[in-house]
């Protein structure tokens, strides 16, 4: 296959030819190049586009002229829809610094907010009509069009209390997860992900099976929801689950590139090792896993360098593995739901390669060790320090001779001490108690023989 | 006249068995009174009688003429403490506390506490009627041999396991003078239970004895075990929970700066407070406290290294230089903490595991009489709890507590007759 060819050429060569400006779109977007800002627009749609270059705008160091495309595709999008604080404050943000066609635009305001007057104000009056009539099913689409009014105009508090609202009016399954998938999606915006996951809850409650497409999506919110809350492994199993049949569809929160990167740095930081494995060579006796390996490893042919570092882990070759994370670091940096957790996912995800780097030893040259993680041998010592200390290496470093030695604690010998010291606490906690029990009874008699 | 001779010679011939003994005893009680005004009573009457035979009545006597201004009282009644016979003297052992307490004011008037010290550890021998049992002389010996500064006599009065207490006051100063003997003699361990026991004594309001005691609590079990912890253990008494962390917080942020294990900061609160310690006579043991941080950073190193350089352990354990830290580790395998050969020549040290095998046949004693302490101890608790349960005040308390109509109790926990 085409792209099998494409991806299975060495990797190094994509990086080392930098910056081409191929319109390719069979390149992979989440890559160890700068990040082109259109191809990776194109992914998503709706209110998060925008957010999403809004993001990358102000996140991008001193990359002047990535910031201006950012900006400027913003605009472009930004006068497609009827957001007027956000134009505003694109308009602020450009500073007239990419010229006469982006300026601000004020007549288009007016027109923007005067057209949302009015048609505030024809569904109020059509949301009365229905309220009088009493009619569940007009009211229901009353609200959820108001919903979708102030949604379109930024006004995000007010859209989620509208989509809640419609939640008495449901008469069906099918309302109910409508209701869901909206509230879902404002609150992704807002960033209240702990709704996000009562509202996943709740979809997932319906009696009725889901529509797969319908499941996939919810799976995603759940996922980016705990993403959010730091909760690693969580959010790696429920981005494991998704189907590949997702394809686009979700566009206006996450596209499936995210998915495969979230889902695999995730799985890599949380996982262990024979979960690591059964996620990426199923065997035939995890037979849940294996139906949703397949379908995940359709979600990693979109970001490969991802599955090649996974890889890499696994196969023990943690230089490259090291390299490939940081080179997507910066990229990475720049997504807005990713942001606040790559050093944490790094972190964790070096820490767990020191570890198995270890393991099958039973002594380690430091030289070896730091050229093979690419430190130097202080700088390996200290990070070998703080491990040991947390009890997640046995072992001992012999400083003069840079040796780590694996140490085993003789269980034996543990024990003894763990006996006689035991013995001695029981011993002075026995003869305490004693001595309380004399007191308060003394003191109790003598309480009573004042009374008598 | 007549009335001192007769005490007199009743009590020379009544000191013989122990009913003639207990008549003597009714005899002296009822001419206690009249002795107090007998201008006759001179110390030269006491020659009449011998201290070792005679010993309830020399005490009587003994007792009236010392209230009164007498010359060299120290000597007359350290030598009637050596010689007196223990089980006449238990008879009136309120009288007896009274004489050592005199003499102790006395010895401490004359700012000689020396001159007290053996007197009053016989003392405490006599009068004590079982090995585990507190009576009101033992703070007093402690104090005495506190000030004296001769600890090891303090130290094998504190030998004995107390069990029984007579008064809560008594017990207070006792395990605090006791705690403070056992950090002069540097048994940091002993010290921290006595501490621990006027800690967590069972007391309704703040008591400034367990006050200092426990201000001395938080700087040894820095010293000893490296940690603390700002909660107190949960038997503590309600009074002393809520109360005692607002009134040490000096000691209390010592105890947090410690946990850090960052010594400039420690050093920096400890300067800072100098002049509180100070006045709470604590900041000897303060120093110790900080002196045994540099020994709890390179105890922890040893559970990450085989070997170090003496230069890098300076350097983890912020000690000005390699020869300092070469003082520490040597000091530290002479007191037995850690294990390690120091090699000179490369400057290295090399950290060794603990040699005890467990294998030895020492081993097996120390486990067997571990073993034996712990039964007789369980057999104590039951004991206790048996002559607990038949107490009738215990009874009549749960009485009086338990439920009136108690459907579907199988049996009573207590006797019926107890429920009010």
């Amino acid at each position: 296959m085409e792209r099998d060819e494409e991806t299975s050429g060495p990797m190094m060569e994509m990086c080392t030819n930098g910056g081409g400006e191929e319109k390719s779109n069979r390149r992979p977007i989440i890559s160890g190049e700068p990040l082109d800002i259109e191809a990776y627009a194109t992914l998503y749609k709706g209110r998060t586009k925008i957010m999403r270059l809004l993001f990358i705008a102000s996140h991008c160091g001193g990359n002047q002229t990535m910031q201006l495309e950012a900006l400027r595709m913003a605009y472009d999008e930004i006068k497609k829809g009827e957001n007027t604080q956000l134009f505003r404050d694109v308009v602020n943000r450009i500073n007239g610094r990419l010229g006469d066609k982006y300026m601000m635009d004020s007549a288009w305001c007016e027109a923007v907010d005067r057209r949302a007057e009015q048609k505030k104000g024809r569904l109020e009056n059509e949301l009365s009509s229905y309220r009088t009539n009493l009619i569940k099913e007009s009211i229901r689409m009353g609200h959820n069009d108001f919903g979708d009014f102030y949604y379109a105009c930024g006004l995000l508090n007010d859209a989620f209390k509208n989509y809640v609202r419609t939640r008495d009016y449901c008469t069906t399954a099918k309302h109910i997860i409508h209701m869901c998938m909206n509230a879902i999606l404002v609150s992704i915006e807002m960033g209240q992900f702990s709704h996000v996951s009562s509202y996943v809850n709740k979809a997932e409650q319906n009696p009725e099976t889901l529509d797969p497409i319908v499941a996939a999506k919810l799976r995603c919110a759940s996922g980016l929801a705990h993403l959010e809350l730091k909760k690693y492994k969580l959010a790696a199993r429920k981005f494991l689950d998704v189907s590949p049949e997702l394809g686009n569809s979700y566009n206006e929160v996450i596209a499936p590139q995210d998915v495969a990167t979230y889902g695999g740095l995730c799985a890599l930081a949380s996982f262990d090792r024979s979960e690591l494995k059964a996620f990426i060579y199923p065997n035939k006796i995890f037979h849940i896993l294996l139906i949703d390996n397949i379908n995940f490893r359709d979600f990693l042919e979109l970001v490969p360098e991802v599955r090649e570092l996974i890889n890499d882990f696994y196969s023990s070759r943690y230089a490259s593995c090291l390299e490939y994370l940081g080179s997507l670091r910066a990229n990475l940096l720049l997504d807005i739901h990713l942001h606040d957790h790559v050093d944490t996912l790094y972190d964790q995800i070096r820490k767990k390669a020191l570890i198995q780097y270890t393991l099958p030893f039973v002594s380690v040259d430091l030289s070896r060790m730091a050229d093979a993680f690419k430190t130097s041998v202080s700088g390996l010592e200290k990070e070998l320090e703080a491990l040991i200390t947390d009890n997640q290496i046995q072992a001992r470093i012999d400083s003069h001779n840079k040796i780590l030695y694996a140490r085993h604690a003789d269980q034996r010998n543990a024990t003894f001490q763990k006996v006689l010291q035991m013995g001695n606490e029981f011993d002075r906690d026995v003869r305490s108690m004693l001595l309380r029990a004399n007191l308060l009874k003394h003191e109790y008699h003598a309480r009573a023989s004042r009374n008598h | 006249m007549s009335t001192l001779e007769a005490v007199i010679t009743s009590i020379q011939r009544l000191s013989a068995t122990s009913r003639d003994l207990s008549a003597l005893h009714d005899v002296l009680k009822g001419a206690n009174d009249s002795l107090r005004t007998n201008s006759d009573l001179q110390l030269t009457t006491l020659d009449q009688l011998d201290p070792s035979k005679h010993s309830l009545g020399y005490l009587y006597l003994l007792d009236v003429l010392s209230c009164g201004p007498v010359s060299d009282v120290v000597p007359l009644i350290a030598r009637f403490i050596n010689g007196c016979d223990a089980a006449q003297i238990r008879l009136a052992s309120e009288k007896f506390v009274s004489i050592c307490k005199r003499l102790k004011d006395k010895v401490l008037e004359l700012r000689d506490p020396l001159r007290g010290v053996a007197p009053l550890l016989a003392a405490v021998r006599k009068v004590q009627v079982s090995n585990k049992r507190l009576t009101a002389l033992h703070p007093d010996c402690l104090q005495l041999c506190l000030l004296a500064k001769c600890y090891k006599a303090g130290f094998s009065i504190l030998s004995d396991d107390i069990l029984e207490v007579d008064l809560p006051r008594d017990f207070y100063l006792y395990c605090y003078y006791g705690g403070m003997i056992c950090i002069g003699l540097k048994r940091f361990q002993k010290a921290l239970e006595l501490l621990y026991n006027v800690v967590t004594a069972p007391m309704h309001v703040v008591n400034a004895i367990a006050l200092e005691a426990y201000k001395k609590y938080i700087l040894v079990t820095l010293i000893h075990s490296g940690q603390f912890s700002v909660s107190l253990p949960k038997c503590a008494s309600t009074a002393a929970k809520s109360n005692f962390k607002t009134l040490c917080t000096t000691y209390v942020e010592v105890g947090n700066c410690y946990n850090n294990g960052m010594i400039s900061e420690l050093e920096a609160v400890v300067v800072a407070n100098s002049s509180e310690f100070e006045k709470d006579k604590n900041l000897g043991l303060v120093k110790q406290a900080v002196s045994s941080l540099y020994k709890r950073n390179i105890l922890r190193l040893t559970q990450k290294y085989l070997t170090l350089s003496l230069q890098d352990i300076a350097n983890m354990v912020q000690l000005a230089n390699a020869k300092e830290a070469e003082m520490h580790v040597l000091q530290m395998i002479q007191d037995g903490q850690i294990h390690a050969l120091i090699n000179q020549k490369d400057g290295m040290v090399r950290f060794l595991e603990d040699p005890e095998q467990y294998k030895t046949s020492e081993m097996i004693e120390i486990m067997d009489s571990v073993i034996q302490r712990t039964i007789g101890l369980s057999k104590n608790l039951i004991a206790m709890d048996e002559s607990l349960s038949c107490d009738p005040l215990y009874l009549g308390k749960v009485g009086r507590e338990r439920q009136r109509y108690d459907f579907g109790d199988d049996f009573d926990t207590v006797p019926q007759k107890f429920s009010m």
